[in-house]
This record gives C-alpha cells, sequence and structure tokens, in this order.
C-alpha cells in the first residue's frame, strides 16, 4: 500500500472508520500462544470476558478456539481458566514450538 | 458598513477579558483559577451564576486537568476557552502538546506571570515564553484594549479551516491584568455576527458516525502529522492578518503581525513586548523631539513568528536592542533568538543586541529605557556592541 503524504492525511490524524483495529493484525507480537485443551473445558467462558482482545471465539455460547490474528499471547486466559478437576483447559506454549 | 463607536469605560486587563469571554460565550471553561489570571474567572463565574452566558464552567482538581477537560469538551464538538497564568501552564504543558496535536480551537487567556523558583506572583513573560514550541498560536497585548481585542479575535483566527489551532491571547499580570484603564467595548450583537456560529470538525459527539482521536502513531507516520501541524501555523499568518483588517474595518481599531511605532525611518530601534512598549513608545517620543530617529517595533503574533515582515521592517535600522522580559539562562532572551534569524538574510543588517529586563514583574522606567535607547544611539554610531547580552534593572 502506497504511503500517504503530509498533505493526504486525514485532519489531526482522527480514524473516521469506527473498528478498524480489526485490520490490525496484533497476532504477529506474540511470542506465547494458548493452546486451548477442549476435554478440560467446562465452557464457563471466564477466557472470552477476561480475554483484552477479542481473541476468544465463541459459537452458540461456547469456546470454540482463537482468533489467532489477533491474540497478543498475553496469558490472561490461560491464568484465569480454572480447568476440570485441576487440569487446565489453556495452556501457553512458546510460538513456533 | 460604519465604524462601531462606543462609550468609553474603566476596567481592569481581567474585567476587560472577562467581558469578552462573555460576548464569545463558550460552550464550556474549565479552569483552575491562579494569580494574576484569577480575576477572569471570578468575573465569568459570576456571568454564569447570573444567566449572562450559557457555558459550563468546570472546577477542576488542577491545571493538567483544566487543559485536559478544555481538550474532551473541544474534541466533543464544544467551542472552548481556559484562563490560567504561569506555574498554572507549567502543569498544563503536557496537555498543551495534545490541544494542537489533535488540532483542537482552544482559547486560552494567558496572564503572563513569572514562574518559580524563587516563587514570584509578578508580571514577566517567562510563562508563555515556555509554551514557544507547544504549537498554540501566541498573541501578546500591551493594554486592557488589545487584550479584549484579541480575545474576541481569538475564535475566528483559531478556527478557520486552514488553521485550527489552539491559541493563546497574552496579557501583562498585574501591571495590565489588575490595571484599570480607560477602554471600549464592542456591543454584544456586534460581537456575536463577527464571531459567528461554530461549527466543529469531526466532534466525537456525532454519534451517528462513530470515530477514534488520540491514536498511537509510529515512526512511518509521526513526522507527516508534525509537517502538516507546521502547515497549520504558516497558514495562521495570513489568516490572522485577514481578520485583523475585517475587525479594522468593522470596529475601527488597527492590528497586524507587528506594531511599527515611528519605525519607517528610524535608525535606532527597541523591540519589545506586550506593556513595557506603552513606556518606549513616550520615550521614542522624547528622542524623536531631540531629533534621535528612534522608533520600536512590538510583535503581536510570536507563534507563527513573522520573521520576513519584521527582517525587512527592522533590515535599514542602524542598531537594534532586542528586550527580553525572559530568560533562557546561558542563552539569549526568547526574543532575541526570534529577531537574529529574522534579520540575518540581511548582511548589511542592524547591530543586534539583548537586554533582559523586569523579570518577576520588576518595574521598567522611563529612564531605564533611556539609557537603552542612549546605548542603541552609541551602537548605531560605532557599529560596535558592548556585551551581546546584558541584565538591566538588576542590581550589579
Amino acid at each position: 500500500m502506497k504511503q500517504k503524504n503530509w498533505k493526504e492525511l486525514p485532519h489531526a490524524g482522527t480514524i473516521l472508520e469506527a473498528g478498524n483495529a480489526n485490520d490490525y493484525k496484533t497476532g504477529s507480537w506474540r511470542s506465547l500462544k494458548p493452546r486451548w485443551i477442549e476435554e478440560n473445558c467446562i465452557q464457563c467462558l471466564f477466557c472470552w470476558i477476561y480475554c483484552p482482545d477479542s481473541a476468544v471465539l465463541v459459537k452458540d455460547e461456547k469456546m470454540i478456539g482463537y482468533d489467532y490474528d489477533h491474540c497478543k499471547g498475553c496469558g490472561v486466559c490461560a491464568m484465569e481458566c480454572p480447568g476440570k478437576k485441576g487440569n487446565k483447559a489453556i495452556v501457553m506454549e512458546e510460538e513456533g514450538k | 458598513m460604519g465604524v462601531t463607536t462606543t462609550k468609553t469605560v474603566a476596567v481592569t486587563g481581567n474585567q476587560a477579558v472577562a467581558e469578552a469571554l462573555r460576548q464569545l460565550n463558550p460552550d464550556v471553561m474549565p479552569a483552575y483559577p491562579i494569580t494574576p489570571s484569577t480575576g477572569i474567572m471570578e468575573s465569568f463565574t459570576s456571568f454564569v451564576s447570573n444567566g449572562k452566558v450559557d457555558t459550563e464552567t468546570i472546577l477542576v482538581e488542577s491545571e493538567h486537568s483544566a487543559m485536559s477537560a478544555c481538550i474532551g469538551a473541544s474534541a466533543a464538538g464544544g467551542r472552548v476557552a481556559t484562563a490560567t497564568s504561569a506555574q498554572g501552564l507549567a502543569l498544563m504543558w503536557e496537555m498543551l502538546h495534545i490541544a494542537s496535536g489533535y488540532r483542537l480551537p482552544i482559547l486560552m487567556a494567558l496572564v503572563n506571570r513569572a514562574l518559580s523558583a524563587p516563587l514570584n506572583i509578578h508580571g514577566d513573560h517567562s510563562d508563555g515564553m515556555g509554551m514557544r514550541d507547544c504549537g498554540w498560536i501566541q498573541l501578546f497585548s500591551e493594554n486592557a484594549q488589545e487584550a479584549y481585542d484579541n480575545t474576541i479575535m481569538a475564535y475566528r483566527i483559531a478556527e478557520h479551516k486552514d488553521v485550527r489551532l489552539p491559541i493563546a491571547v497574552n496579557m501583562d499580570g498585574f501591571i495590565i491584568s489588575h490595571s484599570i484603564e480607560s477602554m471600549q467595548f464592542i456591543p454584544d450583537a456586534e460581537v456575536k455576527k463577527f464571531v459567528g456560529d461554530y461549527i466543529a470538525i469531526d466532534p466525537l459527539l456525532d454519534l451517528d458516525n462513530p470515530k477514534s482521536i488520540g491514536a498511537l502513531v509510529l515512526p512511518d507516520y509521526y513526522m507527516e502529522h508534525k509537517r502538516a501541524q507546521h502547515e497549520a501555523m504558516v497558514n495562521a499568518k495570513k489568516v490572522i492578518q485577514d481578520v485583523s483588517a475585517e475587525f479594522a474595518k468593522l470596529f475601527g481599531r488597527k492590528y497586524d503581525l507587528f506594531e511599527s511605532y515611528r519605525l519607517e525611518d528610524a535608525e535606532v530601534v527597541l523591540v519589545a513586548l506586550n506593556s513595557a512598549a506603552g513606556t518606549i513608545k513616550d520615550e521614542v517620543d522624547r528622542y524623536r523631539e531631540k531629533g534621535v530617529k528612534a522608533g520600536l517595533l512590538k510583535p503581536r503574533v510570536f507563534r507563527p513568528f513573522p520573521y520576513e515582515e519584521i527582517g525587512a521592517a527592522l533590515r535599514n535600522a542602524k542598531a537594534v536592542c532586542v528586550m527580553d522580559r525572559a530568560d533562557s539562562y546561558g542563552g539569549f532572551g526568547p526574543m532575541f533568538m526570534e529577531i537574529a534569524p529574522a534579520v540575518f538574510p540581511y548582511r548589511q543588517g542592524p547591530s543586534l543586541f539583548n537586554k533582559i529586563y523586569g523579570l518577576g514583574g520588576r518595574d521598567l522606567m522611563p529612564l531605564d529605557v533611556d539609557k537603552v535607547i542612549d546605548e542603541t544611539i552609541e551602537v548605531a554610531k560605532t557599529g560596535k556592541v558592548k556585551a551581546v547580552k546584558e541584565y538591566i534593572t538588576v542590581r550589579n
């Protein structure tokens, strides 16, 4: 994409297109990746509530996985996950492992 | 269109600016009153209490918050003003850059006062000069009349589509803010007509068109934003001249980027801002009577600084003394640092030197001005400057 010059910028740098943060792939920042272990998941949706980047995908009120384009790998979901009988349903793993 | 005449009134500088603000009737006015600008808010809040304005005043917990509230209200789409001095302005410093970076046409009445330490409440220009690089348009006013007129013109300049920058109107603390002078107010209806309605650009409260302001900008775009901001400031120069010309046509008082007082054929020139210019004009007259070709250049617009115009006005002078009521320790006075590049293109330009005077509200008396004029005459004759920077009105 050709970058705009200083005469072409929107006034005061205001972003006029609502929700365009979706176009910015924060997933590339990630060094740790959450892995969802479905058999340990009790569908409490704590991960969905706590995710700061709306990267937990939910369908029909059930956790179904991650939007890895936007998950920054902060690990909050894994920290909050209560798991089942002491076994976490979300674990953080090294990216590229 | 006839020139408006109104009856002459006797008011303080603060009352004059408060009256201008009443007539401008801003939507929001956040402030944390501080000496010597307190009188502006004192008068203005009584206008609010008595239903004379529609303004919502916000009494905040600090000046940082005052400017933050100004930014929020202006971004929301309102016409916004505030008033402050010295430490108050210093505490706003971070937010001053944000106001200009967001291109919000906020109006500030800045009653100039010395910065602490040592703690001092009296008038000098260290506060105003400290905001030089904050991206605000800066107008300076010799007396209550000029402070009033500059305030009336401020929104027209700041809100112009080619500008859209915040603006500060300066006047000297106590010397002007607390002294009663005779001056003239413009009738309310004519101010209203002159200023017009405010049309915000991309206001946040336009809920049908949601938007974000203040997003992170990384090295790939930051510099383009700053370049655009400089252009807005460059554009402001012509807008100030146009608005001033319209003001003169309607109300009879003429303003330009700077005032030239007996400057046309002057060989010996003093440069000074604000109230000291009044004293200097008297002394210029006295020297003219003695046959000395003395003159004064009083800048009105400090940002954007009119380098070409001031350079052209000073190029034929033999000696110019730039008088600064603020200092840059280890450097020259801030006005000197503007005048030097203004005359730089003229290889045969005047000899230039710098006097620091009146810090912390110390008086500049007619005899002090005479000494400066005498030295400038000597420099004009010999072409030799004894000391480029020197302090006057100080005990040695």
